[in-house]
């Protein structure tokens, strides 16, 4: 049996390709202006890896904030719904999801079968999500990749009060014309951002063991600041960013088999 | 449509700073002289009173350092009056930078002050006061003496506030101060945005600046929201009449009409700032003087 799942996210979109059950391949491009297309072009590509057609795919499940526009989708599930899914799969014991994309944070409870309990957003403002880092990463005048080992390098915390990228920029300025430096300051701008995760998550409460994915984190510099501040240890799958497209994916492979979702 | 997205080098947010000092008033022979500095984040503001009365002022951009942007903007209220740092008998500072006002002999919160300061500027009839700041919004109740009943605030959020409305002015190049006239250039009014973070109103600004909305619509969008946003905050407190808006948002018509036409009241009449009238962004540091001035003769009653 060959699923898929589409996640639409806001900067770019991810496809997970299933084959009874198992990841045969996944692929991902920018959103852009035209994400219907870059969809499509993700999702043959990710085809074409595995020499499959569209034709044997026997079910595609849609998520992300773009979920309506997505090619191909015979349904849709909802982000933390996804999250859930995908969470239970790559870690069984997994009980609480931590997904924070370009735009959104979310934390999902969720119990042993990857169904959801319960979930917190964090939408609607810049500040705890991966567009922070990018506008600090600007500010400070550092390629967004270099942010997490320039900021592990630090042998102390700046302390910054940005709780909004708008001022979290006068801020960052503030600490260069201080002559701080510049680890200093990548790992001030981690901690404010896991300190915005953590109350969120502290809204929900944690039930271990808790699972970080979406693009963020990727970030070592992030995950070394979370897991000070949620005083835990965090799982992190490989490919973290593809997990919304792979709970889709499952969710598409249970629709098959007939189950509620 | 393309030219206006291409960057150039013009500071639209960039606001008057000035300075001024009343007509017809003089401090020789008078007791009472005292000051408030409100170093906010986006501005700082000095007021000088003599016997309870205001005098002169100054108003300019804070810099990067809380201590130095207090004495420059001190300097600045006191430039033309002939006054010195000694003549005054006790000053407040108020403020976001307000622990870092050096010649400051209290610091208060800004809250107190703009309720001071607006029942100064407007009368004791005056129950809620909407502060727009650079860095946040707060609405105030008040009794007729201008104490402070309930406040509520939104805290290190751009949205709504006098630095949003600045990232929107350099975004859509249109200078500062006429950013609510061009907001009330619409035979419509477009849906609010969506997004109220800055961050994201930006992204989604630009994107119906290419579907080929015009700035006027784009702005109104965004004030649109920014004035509900300040609406919900005056709703959660309890917007009592009469009403008034202090801090630099109160000079920006399009966010002013919006809160009139969304609580369905009118707030009190802006005073003629640009004439001879008192400037509602200083109200904080004429509270502040006032302040002063009732601390300095409580100190000489004990």
């Amino acid at each position: 049996m060959i699923t898929a799942g589409i996640d639409m996210g806001t900067q770019s979109v991810k496809v997970v390709i299933l084959k009874n059950g198992e990841i045969a391949s996944r692929n991902q491009a920018f959103s852009g202006f035209y994400p219907t297309k870059a969809a499509e072009q993700a999702f043959e590509e990710a085809l074409k890896k595995t020499k499959l057609t569209l034709a044997d795919v026997n079910y595609v499940t849609a998520t992300g904030s773009g979920m309506d526009m997505a090619p191909y989708a015979n349904s849709t599930i909802s982000m933390m719904g996804a999250d859930a899914k995908a969470g239970v799969y790559l870690f069984p014991k997994a009980r609480t999801i931590i997904d924070i994309g370009a735009e959104e944070a979310r934390a999902v409870k969720c119990d042993e079968n990857g169904i959801m309990i319960n979930f917190v957003v964090n939408e609607r403002c810049a500040a705890g999500a991966g567009t922070f880092i990018e506008a600090m990463a600007r500010a400070l005048e550092v390629k967004i990749e270099e942010m997490g080992p320039l900021s592990l390098k630090a042998e102390r915390a700046s302390p910054i009060n940005a709780t909004c990228v708008i001022f979290g920029e006068s801020d960052v300025v503030t600490l260069i014309h201080r002559q701080e430096s510049k680890p200093e300051i990548a790992r001030a701008i981690f901690d404010a951002m896991a300190d915005r995760i953590t109350s969120m998550v502290h809204r929900l409460g944690i039930n271990p063991e808790v699972v970080l994915v979406g693009g963020v984190a990727k970030d070592v510099g992030f995950v070394a600041s979370l897991k000070r501040k949620l005083g835990i240890n965090i799982l992190i799958p490989d490919h973290p960013e593809f997990a919304g497209a792979l709970g889709a994916a499952l969710s598409a492979m249970s629709r098959v088999k007939g189950g509620k979702n | 449509m393309k030219e206006s997205l291409e960057k150039d080098d013009t500071e639209y947010w960039r606001w008057q700073e000035y300075h001024r000092i009343l007509p017809g008033k003089s401090w020789k022979n008078k007791e009472l002289i005292t000051a408030g500095v409100d170093v906010g984040s986006v501005g700082s503001k000095a007021a000088i009173m003599i016997d309870g009365e205001v005098y002169s002022w100054g108003i300019m951009r804070t810099g990067s350092n809380s201590p130095d942007s207090a004495k420059k903007v001190m300097d600045w209220a006191m430039e033309g009056t002939g006054l010195k740092l000694n003549d005054f008998k006790y000053i407040v500072g108020t403020g976001y930078g307000r622990v870092n006002v050096p010649m400051a002999n209290k610091a208060i919160t800004e809250i107190a002050c703009h309720a001071k300061g607006a029942n100064y500027i407007w009368g004791p009839s005056v129950r809620t006061v909407l502060d727009v700041g650079g860095q946040d919004i707060k609405a105030i109740r008040c009794d007729d003496s201008g104490r402070v009943t309930s406040f509520l605030m939104n805290d290190k959020c751009a949205a709504g506030t006098g630095r949003g409305m600045e990232v929107f002015a350099d975004l859509l190049k249109v200078p500062i101060e006429e950013i609510g006239d061009v907001s009330l250039k619409v035979d419509v009014e477009p849906p609010p945005v969506s997004c109220t973070c800055v961050a994201f109103a930006k992204t989604e600004a630009m994107g119906l600046l290419r579907k080929g909305w015009s700035k006027e619509k784009v702005l109104a969008a965004y004030t649109r929201a920014m004035a509900i946003r300040m609406c919900t905050l005056l709703d959660r407190v309890g917007c009592e009449k009469e009403l008034v808006i202090t801090g630099g948002q109160s000079k920006n018509i399009g966010i002013v009409s919006r809160i009139e036409n969304i609580l369905g009241v009118k707030c009190l009449p802006m005073p003629k700032w640009r004439e001879s009238g008192l400037d509602p962004m200083i109200a904080g540091a004429i509270g502040a003087a006032l302040l002063a001035k009732a601390l300095y003769e409580k100190s000489q009653k004990s």
